[in-house]
């Protein structure tokens, strides 16, 4: 699905390297979080993937084709909602459909479908202010899932949510993963949020990144929030969490 | 209403002020009192409302209008490249150095006493407040949300029209607040400096006439239009931008 081959940068004007020959793989459906302390380099992956930034040398390759060539072949959901406040939730999620020019019709029959889906069919009318935190990320996702793209990377989304919302919208994230069978990448630096979503996670742990260490969460899905007191999930749970403590900066 | 109430008093106790001290001083070519200019107003109501006020507005809508155009335009062809923001920006800038006044009469000399010259000085006076309040809302525009458009695979096109237009919009109500004010000022100034008909040069030939009254008269006239002009553009603007705050 999604293959990063030898990928150097650098933010141009700052001195330090981002990424030094960097390579991994993700394969088609899976759900990969990748964790490291702020300021590591989480979201540079996202922004070399969606083409916001360009690698000084190597490559990022989507099904096996340049991303250079390429076009909607991933969605990003950032960490903020960035609905628009003049649209109403459902012209929200309508953005990326009409940036691809489909028809009036085909947009308000998927943003149908989709508002009911997310829970917020109720609220088509109602402006970003009038929603609550959770919601407005339910849209956010539901915006992101109207780019029709296979591939989705999710920017901290939940990282601003109260600790009760998150949960429940971690438990719906899975679900919707689960019903969409999409590929997705989840920038997070919660341990524990990552081992409850995901198959796979990525540690990112120096700078320059030059590798991923990859480890397989050994549990399958459905997954209830019983599983994470299991002890073999606990104890990669802290082990994940000794290796990241020695990088954070007090 | 009840928001209002400190400005009316304050305004009643001025005005109440100005009567006494024009009582006082006794001297209405000098100081008229409020009641003296209200008397006055009546008195020349054809006149001022029928023949000066529609030549005053002919100016001012029309100087309104274009500036408007031309400080939009200004502000979207800037916001195209920094090259072309520098090349424009300090004419912009020095044309806000010249002195209005000084310059009218060669207005006047180009145009004669045609509506033109008129216009030209309210455009010099309006376009510009429009032009950089304009140009700061489009720039405004929150780099990350036009990140997520690009993300999109929007183009330029679609990153004005989708997300600098709309950010722009409550800067442009301002702007138009800020602009009434002006058109009008510009277009009494420019009568006041020559001019065959309007409320700016029927205020300047009663002062020749030593009528105070008759000087004030027009220009409360004048205030009255710039502030129900500046409350309708008020209202359109709450009835239309209810997410002003959100931005």
């Amino acid at each position: 699905m999604l293959e990063f081959k030898d990928v150097t940068f650098e933010y141009s004007g700052y001195d330090c390297n981002m990424m030094d020959k960097l390579s991994f793989k993700v394969n088609d459906g899976e759900f990969i979080s990748i964790i490291g302390a702020s300021g590591c380099g989480k979201s540079t992956v996202f922004r070399l993937i969606n083409g916001l930034e360009k690698p000084q040398s190597g490559k990022v390759l989507v099904d096996g084709e340049d991303i250079t060539l390429k076009k909607n072949y991933s969605a990003y959901m950032p960490q903020k909602d960035l609905l628009y406040p003049w649209r109403t939730i459902e012209k929200n999620i309508c953005l990326p459909m009409e940036i691809q020019k489909k028809s009036k019709s085909e947009m308000a029959q998927r943003a149908e479908e989709m508002l009911k889906e997310v829970g917020l069919w109720e609220y088509r009318n109602k402006y970003p202010k009038d929603l609550s935190g959770g919601m407005k990320q339910r849209a956010s996702f539901a915006r992101t899932l109207l780019t029709g793209s296979e591939l989705l990377l999710l920017d901290e989304p939940f990282s601003a949510l109260d600790s009760l919302t998150k949960i429940s919208l971690q438990e719906w994230l899975v679900d919707e993963w689960q019903k969409h069978k999409k590929t997705i990448l989840f920038v997070t630096h919660d341990v524990e949020e990552a081992l409850f979503l995901s198959k796979k996670i990525f540690i990112i742990k120096d700078r320059p990144v030059t590798y991923f260490e990859e480890y397989e969460v050994p549990l399958s899905y459905p997954r209830t929030r019983e599983d994470m007191k299991r002890g073999d999930v606990t104890e990669i749970k802290e082990m994940l969490i000794n290796q990241l403590r020695g990088k954070v900066e007090l | 209403m009840r928001k209002n109430l400190p400005a009316i008093i304050l305004t009643t106790l001025l005005l109440v002020l100005w009567q006494v001290i024009a009582m006082g001083i006794n001297a209405h070519y000098i100081l008229p009192s409020p009641t003296q200019i209200l008397a006055k107003l009546w008195e020349l109501r054809e006149n001022l409302f029928l023949v000066q006020m529609p030549a005053t507005m002919g100016v001012t809508i029309i100087g309104l209008a274009i500036s408007i155009v031309l400080g939009i335009g200004l502000a979207v062809i800037m916001d195209l490249g920094p090259k072309i923001e520098n090349a424009l920006y300090p004419i912009i800038i020095a044309s806000q150095t010249i002195p209005t006044t000084a310059i009218a009469p060669l207005f006047v000399l180009w145009f004669g006493y045609s509506i033109w010259s008129k216009v030209l000085v309210t455009i010099l006076i309006t376009f510009f407040p429009i032009t950089i309040t304009v140009y700061d809302g489009l720039k405004s525009t929150k780099r990350e949300m036009e990140e997520l458009l690009i993300t999109y695979g929007a183009g330029k096109k679609d990153i004005f029209f989708k997300l600098k237009l709309p950010t722009a919009l409550p800067y442009f109500f301002s702007a138009i607040k800020m602009a009434i004010p002006l058109s009008i000022i510009g277009a009494a100034i420019a009568e006041w400096l020559g001019a065959q008909s309007g409320l700016g040069y029927f205020s300047k030939r009663m002062m020749a006439q030593l009528d105070g009254a008759g000087v004030f008269a027009p220009i409360v006239l004048l205030s009255a239009i710039a502030m129900v002009s500046v409350a309708i553009i008020g209202y359109l603007e709450e009835k239309l931008i209810k997410w002003r705050k959100e931005i």
